[in-house]
C-alpha cells in the first residue's frame, strides 16, 4: 500500500474566515511535529491520544506561521485508514499557502487530486455504493451534463482541444493513407505542409501553458469590454459598477489613457471590464489610435456591453458599432432611460440580436436587471470564459507540455528529413495527451484518472 | 432485359447450392487422429504442417489435392505489410516464407525509400510451383495425413470438438480440429448476370458444413471479393508497358534461406494505365455489375476493390494502374493486376480492351467475384478457438480476412494452440506489440468487420518495432518455445542477437577523431565535417551517413554478416524513434495486462452504458485493453470498467485475507 504522505488544503482557496490543511500518510503525524509547538513547548503530537484537538502555533524554523488547531486521527478511524492530521488555521490565501509549503518542506508531498479519496477507496474506506456514485460522475462527465459553472472553463478547453486533436490526426490518417495506398495519394513532400501545421498547433499549445503559469484566472475574469459611441455613458457605467457596493477584486490602471481596465465580480462572476474610448469616425490622430483599439479590444472580448444614449438618435457610428458585435456575445443597455427616449428597444432589435436592458447610469436603475441577465447568460453557457485563461490543472498543464514535447519532435523529424512514416509517431503521442485532458484517451491508471475530478483536499 | 433474380429465387438456390440425399450413405469410423484440419489452402497448410510438426497425428481434409496451396488470386506473397507477415510466418516456424524463397520468379524489396518500418518484401510466384512445393512438403511431413474428402459436418459432445465427418459418410474423431475453408463454403462466382455454384477456378464448392456449423450455434455472414482476367502473354503489346524489374539483390523471405541461393534470372511485371475510355465502358455498364444490381449480398473489401468500385469511389482519377503479372514460368497466362471485376463477359472483353497493350489480347480466364459464408470473428478467442466449441479452432478467409499471408498467419496459429490445447500446454496469443500477427488477430477478434479484412501498415501502432527486418528478434524464441524452431536456429539467432549487442556497444564507444581522414570521408558523402571528436554513432545517426560508409574511418571494424551490421545500423539510427515507440507499448502493456475475467456479467455493472454492455458481453474481451479496442465501448466505460475491477479485487483481497485470519 501507498504510504507516502501527502498533504494539501482542503478548504477553498478564499478569504474565509478559517483555512484547514489536511495531510494523510505513515508520516503525517510526525511531520506535524516537526512544525508544531505547543504554548508550553513540550507536548509532542505522536504522543497524544487519537481523535484529540490540540491548540498551538506553526513554526517554519524559528519563523512563526500562524496559530492553530491540530486534529490527530489515527488509522484506520479516519477518512483516508492512515494516519491523519487536520491543522485548522486563521485562513487568508496567504496564509495557507505558507502553511502547506511548510508542510511540504518537512516532508510530505503535495496531493494530486483526489488522492485523498482515492486512498479512501484504495483503503476499502468508501463501499461499493459510494464508488458507483463515483461512477456517475464519470458518465455524467462524458455526457457533458455536468457541464455547469463550474466547468465553464472546461467548456471552452475542450472546444480546443477538440480542434487540435482533429487537426492532428487528420494529418496523421494522411500519412497512414499514403502508405497503404501510395497509388492514390502520394505523401513527398508532405513535410513543409505538415510543418506549417504543426507550429501552428505549437503556438497554440504553448499559449495555453504560459497561461497556466501565471494563474491569470484569479486575477482576470471574463473578458467584458464596454462599447459605444462617445457620450453614450459607459463611464458613469464603469463607475456604478466599481461603485461601493460592487466587490473589486483589484485595481490594474489602463495601460493608456485611452482604456481603463478593472476587475469586478457581479454575482461571484468575475468579470475584466475595458471600459473604451467612444467609437466614432475622427480625424484626430489620438482619437483614432483609442478607437482602433477599442475595436480590437471588442474583437477578442468574451462579451460586450454596448451602451446606447437612448436621448440621441442613432447615427453612423452606432451602426458601425453593430455591425462590429454582430457576431459576438453582446448585452445591450439602453442607458440615459431618466430623459425623453428618441432610440427604443425595438430599433435596436432590428439590427442585434441580444437581451436589451434600460438603464440609467445617473439614476443607478436598471442594475438589478443587467445583474441577472449576466447570470443567466453566464449559468447558461452562453458566455465562455477566453480560452487562455483555463488550464489551471496540473495533469492537463503536464498533457500539454508532453503534446508540445511530441510536437517538437515532429519538427525534428521534419527538419532532419525523416521519411514520412516516421512523422506519426510523435503525431499520435500527441494526439494521446491532448486526449487524456477531454478524456477522449483510455487512462493506464484507473483511479488516478477518475479521482483527479475530485477537488484536491477532499 | 435481363432478369437478374429468377423467380422462386431461394427454392432455386437451393437446389443449385446441392441439397444431396445422403440419406444411405454409410456411416463409418475411421481411427481417430488428434488434430483434423479440413481445408488446406495457405491456412490449411501452416495449421497442419504445425501440428503434425509438433508430434500431433494430423490429417488435412481438401475438396481436392490439386488445389493444395492453391493461389487463386494474384501470383504473389508479401507486399506492404503481408511481407511483414510472411517473415513472422517464418520466425514463428512456419512454411509459407520457405516456400516462396523455392518457387519465386521475381523478388522486389517495397518501400525501400522510405523509412525501415515500412520495407516490406514481395515475390512473384510461379504458382503451379509455389503450389507442388507446399503439396510435397505436406506429404513428405511426418504424422501429416493427406485426404480428399469434403467435410460435411463436425460432432459436438458437451461442447467439445470430438470429429469431423466426410461427404461419403467417413467420421473421425479428433481432440481438435481447425476450420481453414476459405472461400468455399457455398461459394458462387459472378460474372455478371451469370452465376456458377462453385468455389474458386470452378472447383467444387462444400455446400453442407454451413448448416452443421449454424447448428452448433455459429453465426455465418456473406463476405466477397473479386479476381481479375487472365491475359495470353502472346497477344499483349508490352511495348506500350513499363517494364517492372526485380530487384539486383534478392532478399530471401525465410531467415533460414541463404541468401546466395536465391540470387537468380528474374521474370519482370509490366505496368500500364486505364484511361477515360475504360472508365466510361464501366459507368456506362454498372447497373450490370451485380454488386451494384444487389445481386451479390456478400461485402467486399475496401482496400482490394474492384476496377468498378475504384471508378465510382475515385470519381475523379482519370486513371488507375494495372499491372500485367507472369502466372508462372511455364505457361503463357498473365494476372491483370489492378482490374479485378464482376461485369459481365462482354463488359469485360470491351473494357480490357481498351487499356494500353491490351488492344488485341486474348482473355484466357475472365475475371470473376466469389461469394462464400464466413464468420464474423468475434466468436473466437484470441487464441482463435470457439469461445462456443472446445477445441475448434479456425483460421484464414473464413474468418473474414482476405489475402494469402492473412490466411497463413491465422492458419499457423489457430494450428499452433489447436496442438496446445491437445498437448495441454498454454495457449499462444500474440500481442499488438509482438507482431503484425498479433495485431491482425486482434482486429479480427475484437473489431466488427463487414468486409474482408486485409492487413495494412497502418493497422500496425508499434510498427517502427515491427519491421520485416527483425521478425526472428521478436519471435523466434517464442517459436523455440512452441517446439517449431530447432535448437540450431534459435542458437544462431541468440549468437546474431549477442553480435549486434556488441557492435551497437562498441560503435557507441569509438571515438573519431576530427583528422582531415574523417574530414575527407565525410566531405565526399556529402556531410558536414567534424569540430570535435565524435562517437561512431553520432556519426552514423546522421541521416546522410551509414554504417557502412564510415569503414574506412573504423579501424577496429570486424567483418560482420549483413544480418548483423543492418541491425546495428537501424538500431543506432532510429535510436529516439524506437525508443518512444518502446514507450508507448509500456503504456499499452499495462490495460493488456488488466485481465478481465471471462465469467463477468456486464449487464449488471452499473455505469456502463448499454450498447457497451451488449458489446461487452458478445465480445466478452479477455483484458482491459482488448475491451478498449471495441466499437462502441468509449473511455467513459473502461473508466467503468476500471473501478469495477479495482472493487472486485479489493473485495478478493479482503477476502483472502479474513479467510486466512479464520484459519
Amino acid at each position: 500500500m501507498q504510504s507516502d504522505t501527502i498533504a494539501a488544503i482542503s478548504t477553498g482557496m478564499t478569504n474565509a474566515g478559517i483555512g484547514k490543511i489536511r495531510l494523510s500518510g505513515d508520516d503525517a503525524v510526525a511531520i506535524a511535529d516537526r512544525i508544531y509547538r505547543s504554548p508550553g513547548g513540550r507536548k509532542k503530537l505522536s504522543e497524544v491520544l487519537t481523535h484529540t484537538i490540540h491548540y498551538g502555533y506553526i513554526y517554519d524554523g524559528d519563523c512563526m506561521i500562524d496559530e492553530v488547531l491540530v486534529l490527530i486521527m489515527r488509522g484506520p478511524n479516519s477518512y483516508t485508514r492512515e494516519d491523519v492530521v487536520e491543522i485548522d488555521c486563521h485562513g487568508g490565501v496567504v496564509v495557507m499557502q505558507r502553511l502547506l509549503e511548510t508542510v511540504l518542506k518537512y516532508g510530505a508531498r503535495l496531493a494530486e487530486p483526489g488522492e485523498f479519496t482515492k486512498r479512501a477507496f484504495l483503503n476499502g474506506r468508501i463501499d461499493l455504493s459510494q464508488a458507483e456514485a463515483v461512477i456517475d460522475v464519470i458518465n455524467a462527465k462524458s455526457d457533458m451534463a455536468l457541464e455547469s459553472s463550474l466547468s465553464q472553463l472546461r467548456g471552452s478547453v475542450k472546444q480546443k482541444i477538440e480542434k487540435l486533436r482533429k487537426g492532428i490526426i487528420g494529418n496523421i490518417a494522411f500519412i497512414e493513407a499514403a502508405l497503404d495506398d501510395p497509388e492514390h495519394i502520394q505523401a513527398e513532400g508532405f513535410g513543409d505542409e505538415l510543418a506549417v501545421q504543426v507550429r501552428g498547433y505549437m503556438d497554440e499549445l504553448q499559449k495555453m501553458l504560459d497561461s497556466a503559469d501565471n494563474g491569470r484566472i484569479i486575477k482576470e475574469g471574463i473578458k467584458t469590454v464596454i462599447l459605444g459611441k462617445p457620450n453614450a455613458g459607459k463611464s458613469s457605467l464603469m463607475n456604478v459598477l466599481l461603485g461601493e457596493n460592487r466587490a473589486i477584486v483589484t485595481e490594474i490602471a489602463g495601460t493608456t489613457r485611452d482604456t481603463l481596465e478593472e476587475n469586478v465580480s457581479i454575482h461571484g462572476i468575475p468579470l475584466n471590464i475595458i471600459d473604451t474610448a467612444g467609437i466614432r469616425q475622427t480625424e484626430d490622430v489620438v482619437e483614432k489610435i483609442g478607437v482602433k483599439k477599442a475595436i480590437g479590444f471588442a474583437e477578442e472580448a468574451d462579451l460586450i456591453i454596448y451602451v446606447v444614449d437612448s436621448s440621441t438618435e442613432m447615427d453612423q457610428n452606432d451602426e458601425n458599432i453593430i455591425r462590429m458585435i454582430r457576431d459576438k456575445k453582446v448585452i445591450v443597455l439602453m442607458n440615459k432611460s431618466d430623459l425623453k427616449p428618441v432610440v427604443s428597444c425595438s430599433d435596436i432589435e432590428q439590427h442585434l440580436q441580444a437581451p436589451i436592458i434600460e438603464i440609467s447610469a445617473r439614476e443607478e436603475t436598471g442594475l438589478d436587471a443587467f445583474e441577472n441577465t449576466l447570470k443567466d447568460m453566464f449559468f447558461a453557457g452562453d458566455i465562455h470564459y477566453n480560452d487562455e485563461l483555463c488550464i489551471t490543472n496540473v495533469r492537463h498543464k503536464a498533457a500539454i507540455a508532453a503534446a508540445l514535447e511530441s510536437l517538437k519532435m515532429v519538427m525534428n523529424s521534419i527538419n532532419d528529413g525523416m521519411p514520412e512514416d516516421f512523422f506519426s509517431i510523435d503525431l499520435m503521442d500527441a494526439y494521446e495527451q491532448l486526449g487524456h485532458i477531454i478524456g477522449e484517451a483510455v487512462e493506464d491508471d484507473l483511479v488516478d484518472t477518475i479521482f483527479s475530478d475530485f477537488c484536491m483536499g477532499k | 432485359m435481363f432478369s437478374h433474380k429468377p423467380e422462386n429465387f431461394e427454392a432455386s438456390e437451393a437446389k443449385r447450392y446441392g441439397k444431396n440425399n445422403r440419406s444411405k450413405t454409410v456411416e463409418y469410423k475411421y481411427e481417430a487422429y488428434d488434430v483434423a484440419v479440413i481445408g488446406a489452402g495457405h491456412a490449411g497448410c501452416e495449421a497442419a504442417l504445425a501440428c503434425a510438426r509438433l508430434g500431433l497425428k494430423t490429417i488435412i481434409f481438401t475438396i481436392s489435392v490439386e488445389s493444395i496451396a492453391m493461389m487463386p488470386c494474384n501470383p504473389n506473397i508479401g507486399g506492404s505489410s503481408k511481407g511483414h507477415l510472411v517473415r513472422e510466418i517464418d520466425a514463428l516456424g512456419g512454411e509459407m516464407g520457405k516456400n516462396i524463397d523455392k518457387t519465386f520468379i521475381q523478388s522486389k524489396m517495397l518501400n525501400s525509400s522510405k523509412g525501415p518500418a515500412v520495407h516490406s518484401l514481395r515475390a512473384q510466384a510461379d504458382k503451379a510451383d509455389y503450389s507442388r512445393e507446399m503439396r510435397q512438403t505436406l506429404e513428405n511431413t511426418e504424422n501429416l495425413t493427406i485426404k480428399q474428402a469434403e467435410i460435411v459436418d463436425i460432432i459436438v459432445e458437451e461442447g467439445s470438438i470430438t470429429g469431423v465427418k466426410t461427404y461419403t459418410g467417413g467420421i473421425y474423431p479428433c481432440k481438435a480440429a481447425v476450420l481453414a475453408t476459405g472461400t468455399y463454403l457455398k461459394a458462387r462466382c459472378l460474372c455478371g448476370e451469370t452465376i456458377t455454384y462453385t468455389g474458386p477456378n470452378g472447383l467444387k464448392a462444400a455446400n453442407d458444413l454451413s448448416d452443421a456449423l449454424r447448428r452448433e450455434g455459429i453465426e455465418l455472414v456473406r463476405f466477397k471479393t473479386g479476381t481479375p482476367a487472365r491475359m495470353d502473354k502472346r497477344t499483349i503489346d508490352f511495348s506500350k508497358m513499363v517494364e517492372q524489374f526485380g530487384d539486383k539483390a534478392v532478399v530471401p523471405f525465410s531467415f533460414t534461406t541463404d541468401p546466395a541461393s536465391v540470387q537468380k534470372e528474374q521474370v519482370s511485371c509490366w505496368l500500364t494505365y486505364t484511361n477515360e475510355e475504360t472508365h466510361q465502358i464501366i459507368r456506362d455498364n454498372l447497373d450490370r455489375s451485380p454488386i451494384y444490381a444487389g445481386i451479390i449480398e456478400g461485402t467486399g473489401p475496401r482496400y482490394c476493390p474492384s476496377i468498378e468500385d475504384k471508378i465510382v469511389k475515385f470519381a475523379d482519377k482519370n486513371r488507375h494502374q494495372v499491372f500485367l503479372e507472369p502466372e508462372g514460368l511455364h505457361t503463357n497466362e498473365m494476372y491483370v493486376g489492378g482490374m479485378s471485376s464482376s461485369l459481365p463477359e462482354d463488359v469485360q472483353y470491351r473494357m480490357y480492351h481498351t487499356v494500353p497493350g491490351l488492344e488485341n489480347a486474348r482473355i484466357v480466364r475472365n475475371a470473376y467475384a466469389i461469394e462464400y459464408d464466413c464468420i464474423p470473428a468475434i466468436q473466437l478467442k484470441p487464441t482463435l478457438e470457439f469461445k462456443k466449441i472446445n477445441g475448434l479452432f479456425s483460421g484464414g478467409q473464413f474468418n473474414g480476412s482476405s489475402g494469402y499471408e492473412e490466411a497463413a498467419a491465422q492458419g499457423l496459429m489457430a494450428g499452433i494452440n489447436a496442438a496446445m490445447k491437445v498437448l495441454g500446454r498454454d495457449q499462444v496469443i500474440l500481442k499488438r506489440s509482438d507482431a503484425y500477427i498479433g495485431v491482425l488477430i486482434d482486429d479480427l477478434v475484437t473489431k466488427e468487420t463487414h468486409e474482408p479484412y486485409r492487413m495494412m501498415t497502418s493497422r500496425a501502432e508499434y510498427r517502427l518495432l515491427l519491421r520485416q527486418d527483425n521478425a526472428d528478434q521478436r519471435l523466434t524464441a517464442i517459436g523455440h518455445d512452441i517446439g517449431l524452431i530447432d535448437d540450431v536456429r534459435y542458437q544462431h539467432l541468440l549468437q546474431k542477437e549477442v553480435l549486434i549487442y556488441r557492435e551497437i556497444e562498441r560503435v557507441s564507444h569509438v571515438n573519431i577523431g576530427a583528422g582531415p581522414k574523417t574530414q575527407k570521408l565525410l566531405e565526399a558523402c556529402g556531410s558536414t565535417p567534424l569540430k570535435t571528436a565524435a562517437t561512431l554513432a553520432e556519426l552514423i545517426r546522421r541521416p546522410e551517413l551509414t554504417y557502412k560508409m564510415l569503414a574506412d574511418i573504423d579501424e577496429e571494424r570486424q567483418n560482420l554478416p549483413d544480418e548483423v551490421t543492418n541491425q546495428v545500423e537501424i538500431s543506432i539510427k532510429y535510436d529516439g524513434y524506437i525508443k518512444r515507440q518502446l514507450s508507448q507499448v509500456e503504456k499499452f502493456k499495462k490495460l493488456e495486462n488488466k485481465v478481465l475475467p471471462d465469467d463477468i456479467c456486464y449487464s449488471e455493472i452499473h455505469g456502463l452504458r448499454i450498447e457497451a454492455q451488449q458489446k461487452l458481453d458478445k465480445i466478452k474481451p479477455v483484458s482491459i485493453g482488448q475491451a478498449s479496442r471495441i466499437s462502441g465501448v468509449t473511455p467513459a466505460d473502461i473508466s467503468v470498467l476500471l473501478i469495477y475491477l479495482s472493487q472486485n479485487n479489493q473485495k478478493q483481497h479482503e477476502q483472502e485475507s479474513s479467510a486466512s485470519e479464520n484459519k
